[in-house]
Parts: C-alpha cells; sequence; structure tokens
C-alpha cells in the first residue's frame, strides 16, 4: 500500500497532530499548519485524528497510487486532478491502483492535505511522524518530499466509517488574525498599540513554518530586551527592527523579543493558509473569548464523526 | 505568602510562572529540580514545558480549560520544588574562534573596547552553567560569561546561522545545534554534535550542565569534524 512522488511540489512534508514532551529540550511541537484541515482530511477517510498526512505549500505533487486507495484533499483549495479529471476537496474519494494524482497551484491560501485512509507510515521520531525541517527530524528524513520518494499506507480499517461529505464552507476569513495580549503587553505605549492593530501587516517570503515575518508599522519599545522565557504558538514578537514575527508550528520554544500579542488557538490555521504577499489586519480579542472560540472549534469537528 | 512564582495565562492555551525577574543559579535550581518532577509526573492536559532563566511556560491540550490548568499547576508546584538537584556534569566544548567561523567578533570588539585575542581569552575563562535547552533543539542557553563581552542581539535576525555557531546575546552565550535563523552575534564554530536526534534525553549539553569552552585551530576543527561523522 503506498505511494509514489512524480514531481515534488514547492514544500510538501509529513505532518501529524504534532511531537508533544519535548519541549524542554528545545523541540518546538511542530505539526499541521493548518491543523483543522488535517483533521479534518483524516475525518474523511476514516482515519483517528492523530494520524499523519501530507502537507503541501502554494504549489503541490504529482504521485502515482501503487496500490487501491482511499483519500480526502482539505485545506486550500488547489488545482486538482485524478487522471486529467478535476478532482473535487472536502470529501471522501476512492483511488485505484495506478492512477495519478496531480496537485497543481493553490487557488486561494497557502496550504492543502492529502489524507490517506490508514495514514501515511513513517517512522515515528519522538513519538511522532510530523517534520520538523529546521532541525531535520521526523517526516521522510527530516526533509521535503522529493521526485521518486515513495510513501507507504497503513490498511484500510473497516471499522471506522468515514464521512463521505463536509457540507459546512470550510473556507475562513484571512484578513483579520485574532490575538490576545501578550506578556509584554504593557511595555508598549498606546500609540505603539494603535499602530499594530489599525493597519495591515504584509507577509514577507522570509516566512515559513518556524515563523511569519511581517512588514508594515514598525513598532517600538523603550524597554528593549527580556530575559529569554518560554513562548507559545502564535506569540507575536517585536524585535529591534520593529517588525512583527509570529511564531508558527516549529517556533523556537524561548523568544528573547517582548511579545506583544498572541495569536488565538481558533486562528492558528488562518496563519497556516497565509502566504508572501497577503495583507491583513490584528484584531484584538480577550483569553476568555479566545477560550470559547477554541471550544467551538473542537465541538465542530467533534461533531463530523457519526458515530 | 510567597510572592513567586507569578502564574499569567499569556494565551488562550499557555500559562507563565515566573519566579523572579534576574538570573540567578537559585531560581535556575528551583526551576531544574521542578522540571525533573514534571517529567516523570506530567500534569493532566499540559503538553509542553518550556523552561526559561527566571520562568517555565506550560502549554496545554486544545481541550484543557486555563482556570482548571492554573489550579492543577499551583497544587504540583508544592511537590516538585526544593527537592535535591542532581550533581552538575562538566562538559568541554571545543571552539574554532573568528573570521567566517564567527563573523560578529568585530561587532562584539566594538560594545567591549577588548580586541580579537581579548575576546577569545574571556570567553574561555567563564564559570558557564547551562541554564536551560530552549529556542531551538538542544541549544543551550549558558549563563556565567564575563560582563565586559556583553553584547546586544543583531537589529534584523539572521536568516541562517551556520550549525555549531557559539554566540552571544546580551550577557549570555550559547551554541547553535542546528542551522536555524537567530540574532546573536557569532564569535566561533564548534565542530561536534550538540544535540543527539535519535537519543535527545543522551545530549551531548543539558540543563544543569557545566559547561568549559577550549580555542582550537582549523586543523583540529576539521580533524574533530570528521571523526564526528559530519
Amino acid at each position: 500500500m503506498g505511494l509514489e512522488v512524480l514531481r515534488a511540489g514547492l514544500q510538501s512534508t509529513v505532518q501529524d497532530q504534532g511531537r508533544f514532551g519535548y519541549a524542554h529540550l528545545g523541540v518546538s511541537a511542530s505539526g499541521a499548519a493548518d491543523n483543522f484541515s488535517l483533521r479534518i482530511g483524516n475525518i474523511l477517510v476514516g482515519n483517528p485524528k492523530q494520524y499523519a498526512g501530507i502537507e503541501m505549500t502554494i504549489i503541490g505533487d504529482k504521485y502515482r497510487f501503487k496500490s487501491d486507495a482511499y483519500i480526502a484533499l482539505t485545506g486550500s483549495e488547489f488545482e486538482a486532478e485524478l487522471d486529467n479529471k478535476p478532482i473535487p476537496f472536502w470529501q471522501g474519494c476512492p483511488i485505484k491502483n495506478d492512477q495519478i494524482l496531480d496537485i497543481r497551484s493553490t487557488k486561494t491560501g497557502a496550504r492543502c492535505y492529502l489524507c490517506v485512509a490508514g495514514g501515511i507510515n513513517v517512522e515515528d521520531v519522538m513519538g511522532a511522524k510530523t517534520t520538523h525541517l529546521t532541525s531535520g527530524m521526523g517526516g521522510v528524513h527530516g526533509r521535503i518530499l522529493k521526485k521518486q520518494d515513495e510513501l507507504d499506507f497503513g490498511s484500510l480499517d473497516n471499522s471506522i466509517k468515514p464521512v463521505q461529505e463536509i457540507n459546512e464552507p470550510m473556507t475562513t476569513d484571512n484578513k483579520i488574525i485574532r490575538v490576545t495580549k501578550g506578556r509584554q503587553w504593557l511595555w508598549f505605549h498606546k500609540n505603539q498599540k494603535n499602530k499594530f492593530f489599525q493597519h495591515q501587516y504584509r507577509v514577507t517570503d522570509l516566512s515559513n513554518r518556524m515563523g511569519l515575518r511581517l512588514i508594515g508599522n514598525a513598532i517600538n519599545t523603550k524597554k528593549g530586551e527580556i530575559i529569554t522565557a518560554g513562548i507559545p504558538l502564535g506569540s507575536i514578537q517585536i524585535p529591534g527592527d520593529g517588525q512583527p514575527i509570529i511564531s508558527f508550528v516549529e517556533h523556537q520554544t524561548t523568544g528573547g523579543y517582548p511579545v506583544i500579542a498572541n495569536v488565538i488557538s481558533a486562528d492558528i490555521r488562518k496563519v497556516g493558509q497565509l502566504k508572501p504577499g497577503d495583507c491583513f489586519q490584528f484584531e484584538l480579542t480577550s483569553i476568555s473569548t479566545a477560550e470559547k472560540l477554541k471550544v467551538d472549534q473542537e465541538k465542530f469537528i467533534h461533531s463530523l464523526h457519526h458515530d | 505568602m510567597n510572592k513567586y512564582p507569578k502564574i499569567v495565562p499569556v494565551s488562550d492555551s499557555a500559562i507563565l510562572l515566573e519566579f523572579g525577574y534576574q538570573i540567578s543559579e537559585l531560581i535556575h535550581k528551583k526551576l531544574f529540580s521542578l522540571i525533573t518532577h514534571l517529567i516523570n509526573n506530567p500534569i493532566h492536559g499540559v503538553i509542553n514545558i518550556h523552561p526559561g532563566y527566571t520562568s517555565m511556560l506550560y502549554t496545554l491540550d486544545k481541550t484543557a480549560n486555563i482556570d482548571e490548568a492554573i489550579h492543577t499547576i499551583k497544587n504540583s508546584l508544592d511537590m516538585g520544588q526544593n527537592r535535591e538537584t542532581p550533581e552538575a556534569r562538566l562538559v568541554e566544548i571545543p571552539v574554532l574562534y573568528g573570521d567566517s567561523y564567527g563573523r560578529d567578533i568585530q561587532r562584539v570588539a566594538k560594545f567591549s573596547g577588548l580586541n580579537e585575542k581579548e575576546i577569545i581569552q574571556q570567553h574561555q575563562s567563564g564559570n558557564y552553567l547551562v541554564y536551560f535547552l530552549g529556542f531551538s533543539p538542544g541549544f543551550p542557553y549558558i549563563g556565567g560569561m564575563d560582563q565586559v563581552l556583553t553584547t546586544p542581539r543583531l537589529q534584523t535576525p539572521r536568516k541562517c546561522v551556520p550549525q555549531g555557531s557559539v554566540a552571544i546575546a546580551g550577557g549570555q552565550t550559547g551554541i547553535y545545534p542546528f542551522s536555524t535563523p537567530g540574532g546573536w552575534n557569532l564569535i566561533g564554530q564548534t565542530p561536534l554534535e550538540i544535540f543527539n536526534l535519535s537519543s535527545p534525553q543522551n545530549s551531548l549539553i543539558q540543563m544543569g550542565d557545566k559547561v568549559k569552552f577550549k580555542s582550537i585551530s582549523k586543523y583540529e576543527y576539521e580533524r574533530l569534524k570528521k571523526s564526528n561523522g559530519a
């Protein structure tokens, strides 16, 4: 049971929910950039949520299936064809041995996911399959997929029923990213905060799974640097040049720049769909609202299971 | 009542415990014993712990509730603190200083008023302690550097720092185990593999270690790099 990469996209990696329990050794969780889409992909093919799939970035891969399979494409819609016929996103689809799946450019956001019934099978590193590109760990030898890579997937588990189709719209408005106050919120003068919220930021091409470097209004603080401390996923650091950096899935476990704000959990998937050149605005919300939105998102995913 | 730790939610799924605002061996020992305890006695709903110099960040599971998590963390604190910390190990790190191996040594010279030779001398003479591993896999934050070498971070971080770079940020020193982005001032490079991917618990440098830097020649650097399998 497997597939072969006939043409590799821009940055395709094996991803799952993340590698947890090693942050004290400096290892951040990594995991899918749009974890929501990967989980729904798993539901569509009847996989447990922790199974691994393939994350594609901006330009997708071309694969030949070496066995029958059952797949789903989720995330941002890319141009995609199965044996030269368009294949829809957000629904399960049976595949015959030798069929060719060709995923080309994105039509919308940065990333899409290929989930296969049985999950993509690579060796576990520290208990997870996610690729951590920065340290060359996990996935296929810690790197992006390349032509001629062969990936195995597990066999279909008939005890779990795949969900045929999802009717609710899965797209989000990526022009607004909601944040809560960061630990150094009080280090920034009111007029600096206004600058932060009132204008758009653009994603630069120095952005990746580790962090998104933005360009827009420069934010200043007189205080400079902090005593290095742990930072969570989505923390927005302000380095000396004043241009914000959003720490992302492969983020550093600690940071020394002041953190002005933190992207809320429910909007992390939006960050995963931002690509260089995209513009958006930050919007402030409270931790209690953010917690509620997080719970709602989890409930929604949970509601898709038919069992 | 104890003033510390101060317990603050810093996002909708992370809680920061601050044990003070001055780097000290005393706080480090508290954190070290707490972390040793937490590794063996994980807290339900906490998926990662990130130690810092004077703080510890707990990140929570997607389904965890902040208030409940704060409650559980508080309860576990008394168990974890003030235990015996394990005996410190001594690790020697060979470094090829300067030139293309330490591209920012002149910047350090500018801030310290020392010449290159004096910087190398001073950097080897510190009484070093690994306060924690953070930033990227296996990156040791090392305190105990002579404060004359204090140099602020670069204004804009580099997109790519060479693997093994020995660097200075503010009054601390550290080593980049992998080629990653970074804003520290590079002063040299070690040929040794700092982080062990297949057995991370057994990496060369760990939290709580004492460290000694030793200046080596280019010849020695290449020899060690080869025998390291790199």
